[in-house]
């Protein structure tokens, strides 16, 4: 009962990271119509970064208590990267899928070298600071603050992103640009500014996630194509564009992931893989994803 | 018109080829080797890609069926003729794509390329977790095989790579381009096309359009697993890496750098991506950067890759001319 409680926690940690970057992915998918291979290397980009801004806030004196805070701002100071990259993409705006998937993979190529360049090929890490932030203990089990406070963040996240969905103009405007992009141009929406914006949206969710994560696990140059993949599993259990699927899905990920870690280590990733499987043969636009025609 | 041309074209290929081993150094003619496997496996990879219009993101998983194969058959079971290691991993290899195409192909465009990735990252996960059966990471070791009975045993595997071994699967890559071009030429190759171009209206013309599709995934399949075989054999190892979904990317990256839509294109995708991975990692430890940079670049500004490129520079040429 008790390891129980310990691995439901772990799970939902990993499901609230996994969520942060899938809601990136999805939101970019829904809006552009791209998968963004490159949202794993937004993710290992923030992982980086954080590391670097928190070894910098910390020699001019941050106080460690603020390591939250501060690997959230480094994660958002990364957006401005989305323009730019934004720009690229737009040359392959309604062309063939494949052209669009190759070049997002030609910038999960780039940022690798990237991240090799600047932080070198060793794993790096911060030292286990975060537990400055204690841990709650009760006989065998027992979890950090700092992960109840990253889930925390990210639920306040998914809530944040539905409301700016479903309740701001902004969000009825995204959401008329993802449902008929010629129609919403046609009435007035400035499509390559709210792509612009969501692309942006869509990296600082990768880019903060990463940072968030860093404080429990090392950032190394294999972590943006891995956790790419496990991103891609999510939004397609989930359903392809669905916030509420990214949600779903990242949960499943996450916890099957963990329970599967304890009783049977070799179904880890197998687990997964044959569940997104099932998902796609059966249920092709996901569990809470509209059906594809 | 069109045949003569394409004919010059593979003999001229065939000829440098076959006098290269002669006049560059033994450790560039083993190089080409991986080309050999890699031009193979693609051939198969644009049929279904380029004419039959499915973009397979898990089509590593078929490399890996060769290359692992070819543990299992040679270096489990002891047979050590490649001919017969060939044979059975090609088998395999269609054998397991009949189901897994059957289920992938119901779907076109992203879901397509979303099942295939996800197949082969449960092939990838099974090679990686189940130890005791396939290695795990550290993979599974390729014997050294016998080609046509004979052992080359005077040979060291440098030398063996690059003169025997150079030519046969030089021979293999003959064999198995004529075995395409009269596949794509065929009526069946015209319903591959037709398929790709309008699905609907092939349907309607009374092509099975999953049975014609499935059949594109299989043999494909079958042209992964002797690339694979191939690859496998160089290096004498089988490892998971060969089957992760950037590997497949790697395929994909080959064809459009070749150019997917002319029939060499693939092979030319292949030599030049071999050449270039090899020269950039030896001048570089950022070749990843460079090569992601020309494969931007080409998505962005040349999608008709190298062949495309030469095809128009020939045409403005004609014209001006």
């Amino acid at each position: 009962m008790v390891a129980f409680a310990n691995i439901l926690v772990g799970g939902v940690f990993h499901a609230a990271v996994l969520f942060l970057v899938a809601a990136g992915l999805q939101l970019v998918f829904g809006v552009q119509k791209i998968v963004n291979l490159a949202c794993g290397s937004f993710y290992a980009l923030g992982a980086y970064f954080g590391i670097t801004f928190i070894g910098y806030a910390a020699a001019a004196g941050m106080s460690p208590w603020l390591i939250l805070p501060g690997l959230i701002v480094a994660g958002i100071l990364l957006g401005f990267i989305g323009p730019p990259i934004e720009r690229l993409l737009r040359s392959v705006y309604g062309r063939d899928e494949s052209f669009q998937l190759l070049l997002t993979f030609a910038l999960v190529l780039m940022f690798q070298d990237v991240f090799r360049f600047i932080w070198g090929s060793n794993p790096r890490s911060l030292d286990s600071t975060y537990l400055i932030y204690g841990t709650i203990t009760s006989r065998d089990f027992s979890v950090p603050v700092y992960n109840l406070l990253v889930i925390a963040a990210a639920i306040a996240t998914a809530v944040g992103l539905g409301a700016l969905l479903q309740r701001t103009n902004y969000g009825r405007t995204l959401r008329a640009t993802a449902e008929n992009r010629a129609m919403a141009e046609a009435l007035g929406v400035d499509v390559r500014r709210v792509y612009s914006v969501v692309f942006t949206l869509g990296a600082v969710l990768g880019t903060t996630a990463g940072a968030l994560v860093v404080p429990t696990a090392a950032a190394s140059l294999d972590m943006a194509i891995e956790f790419v993949i496990e991103a891609f599993a999510v939004v397609v259990i989930g359903g392809l564009g669905s916030m509420r699927g990214a949600l779903a899905g990242a949960l499943i990920v996450g916890l099957i992931r963990a329970y599967s870690l304890v009783l049977y280590p070799e179904l880890e990733v197998l687990a997964i893989y044959i569940i997104v499987i099932t998902v796609l043969l059966f249920r092709p636009a996901g569990l809470l994803g509209r059906p594809v025609v | 018109m069109k045949l003569p041309h394409a004919a010059i074209v593979a003999i001229a290929g065939t000829a440098v080829l076959a006098l290269l081993p002669l006049v560059a150094p033994p450790y560039y003619a083993s190089l080409m080797v991986p080309f050999f496997g890699y031009a193979i496996a693609l051939l198969g990879f644009n049929l279904l890609f380029g004419y039959t219009g499915l973009l397979s993101f898990g089509h590593a998983m078929f490399l890996g069926f060769g290359a692992y194969g070819a543990a299992v058959v040679a270096g489990v079971f002891g047979i050590k003729s490649f001919e017969a290691v060939l044979v059975l991993v090609t088998l395999a290899a269609m054998a397991a794509a009949l189901p897994i195409g059957f289920l992938c192909v119901r779907y076109v465009g992203i879901f397509f390329g979303m099942l295939t990735l996800a197949f082969g990252m449960l092939f990838h996960s099974f090679l990686f977790k189940f130890y005791h059966l396939t290695g795990g990471d550290s993979g599974m070791r390729v014997p050294r095989m016998n080609i046509l009975g004979l052992e080359f045993a005077k040979y060291n595997k440098i030398e063996f790579l690059a003169e025997p071994f150079y030519y046969y699967c030089l021979a293999l890559l003959v064999i198995a381009g004529l075995l395409m071009w009269r596949i794509v030429h065929s009526p069946f190759g015209l319903h591959l096309r037709a398929i790709r171009d309008n699905a609907r209206k092939a349907e309607y013309l009374a092509v099975h359009v999953r049975r014609f599709r499935l059949a594109a995934f299989v043999i494909s399949a079958g042209y992964g697993a002797i690339g694979g075989a191939i690859l496998g054999f160089r290096v004498g190892l089988a490892d998971p890496e060969l089957v992760y979904w950037t590997q497949s990317g790697q395929l994909v990256f080959m064809a459009v750098l070749g150019g997917f839509a002319n029939f060499f294109g693939p092979i030319v995708g292949a030599l030049a991506f071999t050449l270039l991975q090899d020269q950039l990692q030896s001048l570089t430890q950022y070749w990843r950067f460079i090569l992601g940079a020309i494969l931007a670049l080409i998505v962005v500004g040349f999608p008709g890759g190298i062949v495309g490129l030469a095809e128009g520079l020939r045409r403005r040429r004609a014209r001006a001319a």
